[in-house]
């Protein structure tokens, strides 16, 4: 899985945190999107899916 | 119960792609119709009233997906066509163009319509921003500098009003509420947006509802409100709420109210499910019977739609803490939970007067939301509060507890 991130879409939300967050960070000033990891290993699989499916701004892309 | 063989999604937004792409993701690989009204592929709305309408992004920077990512969901989708009726004892969805589809399963995903003021609808120079479409007509309205007056101060109208002011255009918002957001934030906060949007140039006219509008030549010129007062404009945006699409479920034994009417799966009846803005669910953690037209839940929900399809007896209750967000000039407004209906109000980080900040809103002596202007993570921190309702004097007795 190779997962991407598009930080003028996203809108700070912090959901891709809530549902991922080994794999996702927030920029401390404005909340923007921080990828700790572009190459999750399999048991963050699952989170990462949610996390991409939930965002409300669409803004992070999954490669499997 | 056994898998169903074919499901049929009415509404292709946020909510209808969501459903189908968790069906898909948990490995359904039945026919999945996707039925949308508009043309467009699955979009986004927020944007519309922020980056479409200020023009900073190119109108495809919305579709939700590109043509890959559709053809892989191998969708029978059927876009410019609505649900019509609905036959809940045949289990057909009847279209708009006379197609009849049949389904084992129907999500009703129909979303709202914004609210119109009676007798505007054909009115030149009268607005609504609900689409695509209404946000390209809304933008070019707005390149020509006009003196646009905003009906109604709920999200969308401080949205547009902000971005109308970037654009110097001359904006009056009027607004049957005391202030900004005030039925949904309260007055505190109501007064701090009041703040903002003066400070930006906008007139504010509260408490204020309006009559009519004027027409001239089949032309709007304005507004006349409530005790005779009248606002002089070239553009007029209605943004004064929404109405559920359900008018085509009449007859069809599924109950609709306020929305369709779910159980706490978001199962309206045998079969029959709804997702998003359209979907009136009971809520387990609230104990609130609850109608969100946000984007985030629009996606929960489909994904929790889609699962509990699949799940037969092991379905989930849908128990979401609701996420909204607003981007106002530098402001970016961030609430978890319902702050609406709150009976206390706490700011515990930040302050009124930085306009930056975190508060906790109140029920019952328990914690029911939090709100955050320009405090991210902070307001993250205090999330955990909603999540599990806390007894309200333990959240706010410890006011740096939530800054990290």
């Amino acid at each position: 899985m190779h997962v991407t991130i598009d930080e003028d879409k996203c809108c700070g939300a912090g959901q891709c945190v809530l549902a991922a967050p080994d794999v996702f960070d927030q920029r401390e000033d404005d909340g923007i999107v921080v990828l700790l990891d572009a190459d999750p290993p399999q048991e963050q699989y699952a989170a990462v899916r949610d996390a991409a499916a939930v965002c409300p701004a669409a803004a992070i892309g999954v490669r499997e | 119960m056994s898998a169903p063989a074919s499901v049929v999604i009415a509404g292709a937004s946020a909510a209808g792609l969501s459903t189908a792409e968790t069906l898909r993701r948990q490995g359904f690989d039945g026919r999945i119709t996707l039925i949308g009204e508009e043309e467009h592929p699955p979009y986004d709305r927020p944007p519309l009233s922020k980056e479409i309408l200020s023009g900073s992004w190119p109108d495809e920077r919305v579709w939700l997906r590109d043509d890959a990512a559709l053809t892989a969901l191998d969708l029978d989708l059927r876009l410019g066509v609505r649900a019509e009726s609905l036959d809940t004892g045949a289990k057909v969805v009847r279209l708009s163009d006379a197609s009849l589809v049949s389904y084992d399963e129907l999500v009703v995903a129909t979303g709202v319509r914004p609210r119109r003021l009676p007798g505007t609808g054909a009115v030149a120079g009268v607005h609504v921003l609900r689409t695509l479409a209404d946000a390209t007509a809304l933008r070019a309205a707005l390149a020509g500098s006009p003196r646009l007056v905003i009906v109604g101060a709920g999200f969308l109208g401080a949205e547009v009003a902000s971005v109308a002011r970037r654009a110097g255009t001359d904006v009056t918002l009027v607004s049957d509420i005391e202030a900004p957001l005030s039925d949904v934030l309260g007055s505190e906060l109501g007064e701090l947006l009041i703040g903002v949007h003066r400070d930006h140039g906008v007139r504010l006219v509260t408490g204020a509802r309006v009559e009519e509008v004027l027409v001239s030549g089949g032309r709007a010129h304005g507004v006349r409100l409530a005790g005779g007062r009248t606002v002089e404009a070239d553009a007029v945006l209605v943004s004064i709420g929404s109405v559920p699409n359900v008018e085509w479920l009449a007859g069809s034994g599924v109950e609709v109210g306020n929305g369709v009417l779910c159980d706490q799966y978001c199962q309206a009846g045998p079969g029959v499910w709804a997702a998003g803005d359209v979907a009136s669910w009971h809520h387990p953690g609230l104990g609130e019977r609850i109608r969100i037209e946000h984007r985030t839940n629009a996606a929960e929900q489909g994904m929790a739609v889609a699962r509990n399809i699949l799940a037969g007896e092991h379905r989930a209750p849908f128990s979401p803490v609701p996420y909204i967000w607003s981007d106002q000039y530098d402001l970016k407004i961030q609430i978890h939970g319902l702050p609406r209906g709150a009976d206390t109000f706490a700011v515990t980080g930040g302050s009124l007067a930085d306009r930056k900040l975190v508060a906790l809103y109140g029920k019952d002596a328990r914690v029911r939301a939090a709100v955050g202007i320009n405090m991210i993570r902070p307001l993250r921190a205090a999330r955990a509060f909603v999540a599990t309702p806390t007894p309200w004097e333990a959240a706010t007795a410890v006011k740096e507890g939530v800054t990290p």
